[in-house]
C-alpha cells in the first residue's frame, strides 16, 4: 500500500518537472538562439554542420550601426520618455482620483476608460496622419509620443489607481489627523509609498512605447523609431542584420523587465481584466 | 456511523512537527471536540482524518478499516470548512446536492434528501438562491446541510462558528449540538474557543504543540485537569497559579508560599510525600475563591488569606476582584454584583476541595481525586 | 489658512480626471470621426469610391486579407487557449523554482511583435536553428523552406507558430490569475464530497474560470485581428492581412481613404467580437444554472 504511493508520488513529480522544462524551453530557446545568431560568425552560420555557432563577432551590430540604427534607437528612447512624461502627467492625477475618491459615475468612467483602450490602434493611427499634417506634427517624435500616450493612458490610469489604492488608508488618515493637509499627505506619505509601483508602471510604459510598431511606422518617415526602422530598412538587408536588429529590440525590454519583475504578473493581471 | 481511531499520528511540515504522536479513540455517534490554541495541530489532525493530508507516521482507522492512505472521496466523510467553501457559481440547492450527484444517486432521491437537509437547517426557502445573495450565517447553514445530506460515517467541522458574530455563534452552538444528537453521526469538531468545547462536546481532547494533553468529558477537564496547560486553557478568568513549597509536619501537609500558608491536613499525604521540601505550582480557579463573608456553607475545608483590593471588574452578573496578597495577585470571581473599594483590605477564602497541585518540572497534576 | 468651501471639494475627482478623459476622447473620437470622413468622402463629397476600390480593384487584396486574418484567428486562438489552460494548471502547482519559471514563460509579453518575428526568423530560416537541428539528426534530407512567395503556405505556418509562441502568455496570465483566485478550500471541499480529479475540473474549476476565460478571449481575439508585425516581418505582403493592408495602402500607396476603411473594418470586427463573447458567455452561464 505504502510503496505504490511512493511510486505514484515520484512519477507525478517527474511528469511535472518534465512538463515545466518543456514549457520553459519552448519559450526560452528561441530567445537564446536569436541572441546567439546576432553575434554569429557568418561561416558558422552558413555551415550546415554547425547547429550552435562556435565563433562570435560584433560585425553585424557594427553594420547595423552603420545603417544609422543609433539614430533610431535614440528616437525610440526620446519617444518613450515623452510618452511616460505626458501620460503620467495626465494619468497620475486621474489614477489618484479613482483610488481615493468615491464619486457618482466612478464605475462608469472606469469602464469607459478601459473600453477606450480596446480600440484598434489602426483606426487611431491612420486618420492622425492627416491631422498631423495640418498641425505640422507629421514625421515628428512628438507626434508619435502623443499617439503613444493615447495608447498608454488607460493603462497608466488603471495601474496608478490600483497602486494608490494599495497605499493603506490608515497611514494617510493618521497624517491628516497629525496636522498635514491633503496636498502634503500626498507628497510626503502617499507618493513615497507608491514610488516603487509607479517606477514599475513607468518601466512598462517605456516598453510599450519602445515596442510599438504600427503607429510609429505610419506616422514617421525620416525620424523613425527602432521598430519602424526595422520594418523598413532592416527587412531588405541580410539575415545577420535582421538578427542583430532583433537583439537590439529585445535587450532593453528584457533588462527592464528583469528589474521590475515582481510587478510583472500583477500588473498584466490588472490591466487585462 | 463509525468509530474512529488514531494511532501514533505524526505530521511534519518541513522542519516543524505539526502533529507529534496522536492517539485517540472516538466512539460511534460521539461528538468530540479537538480544543487548543492556534498552531497546536488540531486542524492538521482533522485534515488527516479527512484525507486531505497524509500522515508521515501512524494510522487512521474507521472501525476496523485502515483508511490512512485512502483519498477523501473514498472515506465517506463530510466536512464543514472554516470558510464554508460554498461554490459561488452553483445555487444553494446544487451545492447541497453535489455529494449526492457525484455518487450518482437518482434524481428523486436527491431531491428528497436535499429538502430534508434544508429543512433541518431551516434554509428551505433559500434553495433557489446563489451564495452571494446569502448572509454569513445562512452560508454556514448551507455548508452544514451539504455535509449531512449524504449519511457520512464521520462528520468533520473546522471552526465552523469562528466567522459568525457573537450572538449568532451562541445560537448556532446549540443548533449544531441538537442536530448532531438527532442524526447521531460521529462528529469531530475543531475549535480554539473553550466555551464552544465545553458546551458542545461529549468529550474534549485538549491539544497543545502537536500533542493531546488530556481527553475527557467537559466536567473532567474542568474539575480534574491533567496538567497546567489544560488547567489554564479552560475556564474564564484563567486559573490562579502560584508557587509554594511543600512542608510536611506531623503527618500534615502545609503549602508554604511567599505570603501565606495553606494547611491541607493529612488527606493528600500519600501523593505529596515525595515532594516534601520541594517547590510545586498550586492552582485554584477564581470561582473557587470567595470573600470571607460570602463563603457558601458548602465549602468544607478552607484556607483564609489576607490581601488588599487591587482592581475590580464589574460585569453585572459577576464581579471580578484582583486581590494583592503581597507578592502575587489572586483573581477572585464572585457571583452577582458587589462593590469593593480599591486599596481596602479583604479576607478571602480558598475552597481546599478545589485546589490543584502541579509538579513544577513536568507540569502534571499531582493530586488525583 | 483658508478652508476650501465644501462644494468645491466635491468636484476635485472630476477635475483630476478631466484632462485624461478629454485627451482620450479627442485622440480616439477625432480619429474615429476623421476615419469615417476619409473613408467615405472624395474631394469633400460623399463617395463610395474607396469601397469600390476595396472590392473591385485588381490591386486590392481585401478579400485575401479578410480571409487570411480570419483564418489566422480561427486557428491560433483555440490552440492558445488550450495551451494556456494547461500551463495555468501546471503552474498552479507549487513546484520549486516556480517563480523563476513563471517570469521566463511570460517573457514573450515584453517584446514587440516585430522582435518576435525576427526571433522566429532566426529559428525557421534556411540556415536557422530548426533546419540545422533536423538536418544534423538525419530527420530530414534538405532544409524546410519557410519563407518566400512560393512557400506561402509555409509562411502561414511560420506565422501561426510565432503568434502562438508570442501571445499565449497573454491568455496564460489572465487565466492563471483567475485560477489562483479560486480558493484551495473550494477544490478541497469537492474532493471531500467525492469528486475525482476530472469531476473537480469540470464542476468546480472550469465554471469558476469562466470570467477569466471570457476576459482573456475578448482581449486576445481583439488583438489577433490586428496582427501586423509578425506577418510583415515573416511574409511581407505574401500573406495579406487587414492591418498590413491598411499600412501598405497608407504608407506605400498613399490611399488614405482606403486605409481608413481597413481601419474601420478592424474596429467594427473588434466591437462585434466583444459583443458576441459577452453574449455567449452570459447565456451559457444562465443555461447551466437553470
Amino acid at each position: 500500500m505504502v510503496s505504490s504511493n511512493i511510486v505514484k508520488y515520484y512519477t507525478r513529480r517527474i511528469i511535472i518537472a518534465g512538463l515545466v522544462i518543456l514549457a520553459v524551453s519552448w519559450i526560452i530557446v528561441p530567445f537564446i538562439i536569436s541572441m546567439l545568431y546576432a553575434f554569429t560568425n557568418p561561416d558558422d552560420y552558413y555551415n550546415p554542420n554547425i547547429i550552435i555557432p562556435l565563433r562570435y563577432t560584433y560585425e553585424h551590430i557594427q553594420m547595423l550601426i552603420a545603417l544609422d540604427v543609433s539614430k533610431a534607437i535614440l528616437n525610440s528612447i526620446i519617444v518613450a520618455i515623452m510618452t511616460i512624461a505626458i501620460s503620467f502627467a495626465l494619468g497620475l492625477p486621474a489614477g489618484y482620483a479613482f483610488a481615493k475618491y468615491m464619486f457618482p459615475g466612478r464605475d462608469a468612467l472606469r469602464l469607459l476608460i478601459i473600453g477606450l483602450r480596446m480600440f484598434p490602434i489602426m483606426v487611431i493611427a491612420i486618420p492622425l496622419v492627416t491631422l498631423y499634417m495640418k498641425l505640422g506634427l507629421d514625421d515628428t517624435l512628438l507626434g508619435v509620443a502623443l499617439a503613444h500616450t493615447a495608447m498608454a493612458l488607460p493603462f497608466v490610469i488603471i495601474i496608478t489607481s490600483s497602486i494608490f489604492a494599495g497605499v493603506p488608508k490608515e497611514l494617510e488618515e493618521a497624517a491628516l489627523v497629525f496636522g498635514l493637509d491633503r496636498k502634503r499627505v500626498f507628497l510626503r506619505i502617499t507618493m513615497p509609498l507608491a514610488l516603487p509601483g509607479l517606477a514599475a508602471a513607468a518601466i512598462f510604459t517605456f516598453i510599450m512605447s519602445w515596442n510599438e510598431v504600427f503607429i510609429a511606422s505610419v506616422l514617421t518617415l525620416t525620424n523613425r523609431t527602432l521598430p519602424a526602422f526595422i520594418l523598413t530598412s532592416a527587412m531588405a538587408a541580410t539575415d545577420f542584420i535582421k538578427f542583430a536588429a532583433g537583439f537590439i529590440m529585445i535587450l532593453p525590454a528584457m533588462i527592464f523587465v528583469f528589474i521590475a519583475r515582481r510587478y510583472l504578473i500583477t500588473m498584466w493581471g490588472i490591466t487585462l481584466r | 456511523m463509525v468509530d474512529v481511531h488514531l494511532r501514533g499520528i505524526v505530521k511534519r511540515f518541513g522542519k516543524t512537527v505539526a502533529v507529534n504522536g496522536i492517539e485517540l479513540d472516538v466512539n460511534d455517534g460521539e461528538f468530540i471536540v479537538l480544543l487548543g490554541p492556534s498552531g497546536c495541530g488540531k486542524t492538521t489532525t482533522l485534515r488527516i482524518i479527512a484525507g486531505l493530508e497524509k500522515p508521515d507516521e501512524g494510522r487512521v482507522l474507521f472501525g476496523n478499516k485502515d483508511v490512512t492512505y485512502l483519498p477523501p472521496k473514498d472515506r465517506n466523510v463530510s466536512m464543514v470548512f472554516q470558510s464554508y467553501a460554498i461554490w459561488p457559481h452553483m445555487k444553494v440547492y446544487d451545492n447541497i446536492a453535489f455529494p449526492l450527484k457525484i455518487r450518482k444517486v437518482p434524481r428523486d432521491k436527491i431531491d428528497r434528501r436535499v429538502k430534508w437537509a434544508a429543512e433541518l437547517l431551516q434554509i428551505s426557502d433559500l434553495l433557489d438562491r446563489y451564495p452571494h445573495q446569502l448572509s454569513g450565517g445562512q452560508r454556514q447553514r448551507v455548508a452544514v446541510a451539504r455535509a449531512i445530506v449524504v449519511e457520512p460515517d464521520v462528520l468533520l467541522m473546522d471552526e465552523p462558528l469562528s466567522n459568525l458574530d457573537a450572538l449568532l455563534r451562541v445560537k448556532m452552538r446549540s443548533e449544531l449540538k441538537k442536530l448532531q444528537r438527532r442524526i447521531k453521526v460521529t462528529t469531530i469538531y475543531v475549535t480554539h474557543d473553550q466555551v464552544e468545547a465545553m458546551t458542545m462536546g461529549d468529550r474534549i481532547a485538549v491539544m497543545n504543540k502537536g500533542r493531546i494533553q488530556q481527553v475527557g468529558t467537559p466536567r473532567e477537564i474542568y474539575l480534574k485537569p491533567a496538567n497546567i496547560f489544560v488547567a489554564g486553557f479552560v475556564g474564564t478568568p484563567q486559573m490562579n497559579f502560584f508557587e509554594a513549597k511543600v512542608v510536611i509536619r506531623d503527618n500534615e501537609v502545609v503549602l508554604t508560599s511567599r505570603d501565606y500558608e495553606i494547611p491541607l491536613g493529612s488527606e493528600y499525604i500519600d501523593e505529596l510525600k515525595s515532594y516534601n521540601g520541594k517547590e510545586v505550582i498550586v492552582g485554584i480557579r477564581p470561582e473557587h475563591i470567595y470573600p470571607e463573608e460570602l463563603t457558601p456553607p458548602t465549602v468544607r475545608r478552607k484556607a483564609v488569606i489576607e490581601g488588599t483590593v487591587d482592581f475590580v471588574e464589574a460585569l453585572g452578573s459577576d464581579t471580578i476582584v484582583h486581590v494583592n496578597t503581597g507578592s502575587k495577585i489572586l483573581v477572585v470571581k464572585i457571583s452577582g454584583s458587589h462593590h469593593y473599594n480599591i486599596g481596602s483590605n479583604i479576607r478571602i477564602v480558598l475552597d481546599l476541595d478545589r485546589i490543584h497541585v502541579f509538579d513544577e518540572e513536568n507540569e502534571k497534576s499531582i493530586l488525583r481525586r | 489658512m483658508a478652508t476650501r468651501p465644501p462644494r468645491l471639494e466635491r468636484y476635485v475627482p472630476y477635475i483630476l480626471i478631466a484632462p485624461s478623459l478629454a485627451y482620450l476622447l479627442f485622440f480616439i473620437g477625432y480619429p474615429l470621426a476623421q476615419a469615417l470622413y476619409l473613408a467615405f468622402t472624395e474631394h469633400g463629397a460623399f463617395s463610395l469610391k474607396n469601397i469600390d476600390y476595396l472590392l473591385h480593384s485588381p490591386f486590392s487584396k481585401f478579400t485575401e486579407a479578410l480571409v487570411n486574418t480570419s483564418l489566422l484567428v480561427a486557428i491560433i486562438i483555440p490552440i492558445q487557449v488550450a495551451i494556456a489552460l494547461g500551463l495555468a494548471m501546471l503552474f498552479n502547482i507549487k513546484f520549486p523554482g516556480r517563480n523563476a519559471a513563471l517570469y521566463l514563460v511570460i517573457l514573450p509579453l515584453t517584446i514587440s511583435d516585430v522582435a518576435a518575428g525576427l526571433i522566429w526568423y532566426s529559428m525557421l530560416s534556411t540556415n536557422g536553428f530548426l533546419n540545422k537541428l533536423l538536418l544534423n539528426t538525419g530527420l530530414i534530407k534538405s532544409p524546410i523552406y519557410f519563407f518566400g512567395y512560393q512557400y506561402r503556405h509555409m509562411e502561414f505556418l511560420a506565422i501561426v507558430l510565432t503568434e502562438i509562441w508570442r501571445a499565449t502568455a497573454l491568455v496564460f496570465v489572465i487565466v492563471f490569475a483567475g485560477l489562483q483566485m479560486i480558493s484551495r478550500e473550494h477544490i478541497e471541499a469537492a474532493e471531500v464530497f467525492g469528486a475525482n480529479v476530472w469531476q473537480r475540473l469540470r464542476y468546480i474549476v472550469f465554471p469558476m474560470l469562466k470570467p477569466s476565460l471570457q476576459a482573456a478571449l475578448i482581449i486576445r481575439t481583439l488583438f489577433a485581428f490586428q496582427v501586423f508585425g509578425v506577418v510583415w516581418v515573416l511574409a511581407g505582403r505574401d500573406i495579406p492581412v487587414l492591418a498590413g493592408e491598411a499600412y501598405y495602402e497608407q504608407v506605400e500607396l498613399k490611399h488614405t481613404g482606403v486605409a481608413a476603411i481597413y481601419a474601420l473594418i478592424i474596429a467594427a470586427i473588434s466591437i462585434s467580437i466583444g459583443y458576441l463573447y459577452i453574449k455567449l458567455f452570459r447565456a451559457k452561464y444562465l443555461e447551466e444554472a437553470g
